[in-house]
């Protein structure tokens, strides 16, 4: 199945969610609208026969600016891939429904993506960070993000820039 | 101290009706054996029955997905292979195809065989790691001695060939990094002599023991519809049953030019997907890589060991989502590039992190003892799970 059988199937059938192609190269993708997200994918699922979640991740656009979320299904039987994206207003909070129900590991990667870049996912079971400590501030994978001097007392890039190692000792007082 | 009363001729009827019992939580890891690196799994269990099993990872992040954007697409390629330092090979390939892929790079001939000896030979270590330490598990500590003293020839022929023994820096966009030397090729043909029958022996050894199968049969059952859902990849999926390879299904590099097949699981011993399953499919790919390996080894041909790659890799604006069969799964590199120097975006997909979120659906009702068969027989490297 290629990739334009794909669009024209979910074109017919979801006219208002798919809100067209992005044709960048090698990788084409198809953008639909957040909120239609888990409509989509069931669909891909269940009629499709794209069976398996090959990848989640988000992906910040400060130019844009938005949140894109970006949705790798597999398809064993035909042998093939397709991405999904979802835009989002870069803003806190920005959120989407989840879709753990159709898959469970969209359950570590949709935290994933909630610790690294700090997208929410309605409908979430357990909406926690998965790699970084619990009460780390900020999400490492934006771009306006900046490394804390400090984790709990502790100084963060071990020796700073502008100091040679023995100064360092001052700085974790 | 005295008799407890209920101990007492005539009550201990009726006390074992009354007697209560609490569910105790138990952190197993981060520092413990059995974890095979810096996990922690959260087990709640009920006398010696495990009611839950959460995994929390975390302790080896890094956070490789943000170092990649500040380096450039070369400077990337020592990280990766610091993600699973026991396939190094296998995950720098795996990079170098998806960089190469964007930019339309021809790789040589003599690179593609190079490459595809050495990641197989890579494999062949990496399942030798897992033999070993589930052996070790198990109780086997033999098994182990085994599998290191020969996974340590493989090594040493990687030294001679990039002058690294875990962490290469081998495989380069657009080629490897040096030229394969005869002395290298004489050594790999005696290793693949010496290896071949060893393999039947370390079955006998550890894969057919009685003991062994008691402890792994009917253990850590996964379904194929568990399996797609969780997304699963490489040796869980065939511990299932089912036939996909990357290498056979959407082969990359030469692989559609060697022959070889692709073991998979089908309940020998017990039920189909356990942990026997999985272990012997391991078992039964050191065979099939071996085949690949002999089939290249005396027909490399000559020719440069790198194509034409300027200093800096210049790679066009665009996206590119690549897959790879490595020893634990298919890892991939979604990679989004703006036209600079630096990749925009790099996402690593690692099968590890997938396999691992399984545990706690897999081992709920199990032994404490079984948990710690299955964990093994999931194959995780830590420096994957957390990148």
């Amino acid at each position: 199945m290629t990739f334009d059988e794909i669009l024209q199937k979910l074109q017919s059938q979801f006219p208002n969610a798919i809100l067209g192609t992005e044709d960048s190269k090698p990788d084409r993708a198809i953008k639909v609208a957040p909120f239609d997200i888990p409509t989509v994918i069931r669909y891909l699922k269940e009629e499709l026969r794209f069976e398996t979640l090959g990848d989640l991740c988000a992906v910040d656009y400060p130019a844009l600016p938005a949140f894109c979320v970006v949705y790798h299904l597999q398809s064993y039987a035909h042998k093939t891939l397709v991405c999904l994206k979802a835009y989002l207003p870069r803003e806190n909070g920005a959120s989407l429904p989840s879709i753990t129900s159709l898959f469970k590991a969209a359950n570590w990667f949709e935290r994933e993506a909630y610790d690294m870049v700090g997208i929410g996912f309605s409908g979430h079971p357990d909406m926690r960070r998965i790699l970084c400590p619990e009460d780390w501030v900020g999400h490492p994978l934006r771009k306006d993000y900046v490394t804390p001097d400090y984790y709990n007392g502790m100084p963060v890039p071990l020796f700073f820039e502008e100091q040679t190692p023995s100064e360092q000792g001052e700085h974790s007082k | 101290m005295s008799t407890p009363h209920s101990l007492v001729e005539g009550h201990l009827s009726e006390s074992v009706e009354n007697l209560r019992t609490d569910e105790l939580l138990l952190n197993m890891g981060p520092q413990h054996p059995s974890t095979h690196g810096v996990l922690r799994v959260v087990v709640t269990t009920d006398g010696e029955i495990v009611k839950e099993a959460k995994p929390e990872i975390g302790y080896l992040h890094r956070c490789f997905e943000k170092h990649s954007e500040n380096v450039d697409y070369m400077g990337v390629a020592p990280y990766v292979d610091r993600l699973d330092y026991l396939a190094s090979m296998n995950n720098a390939m795996g990079w170098a195809i998806a960089v190469e892929g964007m930019v339309g790079i021809e790789v040589p001939r003599r690179a593609e065989f190079i490459r595809l000896i050495v990641s197989e030979l890579q494999r062949i270590a990496s399942h030798l790691m897992s033999f070993g330490t589930y052996g070790l598990d198990m109780g086997a500590f033999t098994a182990f001695l085994y599998a290191f003293r020969d996974r340590e020839k493989i090594l040493d022929i990687f030294e001679m060939m990039s002058g690294a023994r875990l962490l290469y820096n081998y495989m380069w966009v657009g080629g490897v990094a040096r030229d394969i030397s005869p002395e290298a090729v004489a050594r790999i043909k005696e290793f693949l002599d010496y290896f071949e029958p060893k393999i039947d022996e370390y079955n006998n050894l550890l894969s057919f023991n009685k003991i062994f199968i008691e402890r792994t049969k009917n253990v850590g059952v996964i379904d194929q519809e568990t399996c797609h859902s969780y997304g699963l990849t490489g040796v869980m999926l065939r511990g299932c049953g089912i036939r996909w390879d990357l290498r056979k299904d959407l082969p990359y590099s030469i692989y559609k030019e060697v022959d070889f097949e692709v073991p998979v699981g089908s309940g020998e011993m017990g039920t189909l997907g356990d942990c026997w399953d999985r272990h012997i499919v391991r078992m039964r790919e050191m065979k099939e890589s071996l085949r690949i390996v002999r089939q290249l080894i005396d027909k490399i041909p000559a020719g440069p060991h790198r194509g034409k790659v300027g200093k800096v890799v210049k790679v066009p604006a665009g996206e590119s989502f690549s897959r790879t069969e490595c020893p634990r799964g298919e890892l991939a590199f979604y990679i989004i590039s703006d036209g600079s120097a630096k990749p925009y975006r790099v996402r690593c997909k690692s099968p590890c992190f997938l396999n691992i979120s399984t545990l706690d659906e897999i081992s709920r009702g199990v032994m404490v003892a079984d948990l710690i068969a299955t964990i093994g027989s999931l194959d995780i490297v830590l420096g994957e799970v957390d990148r």
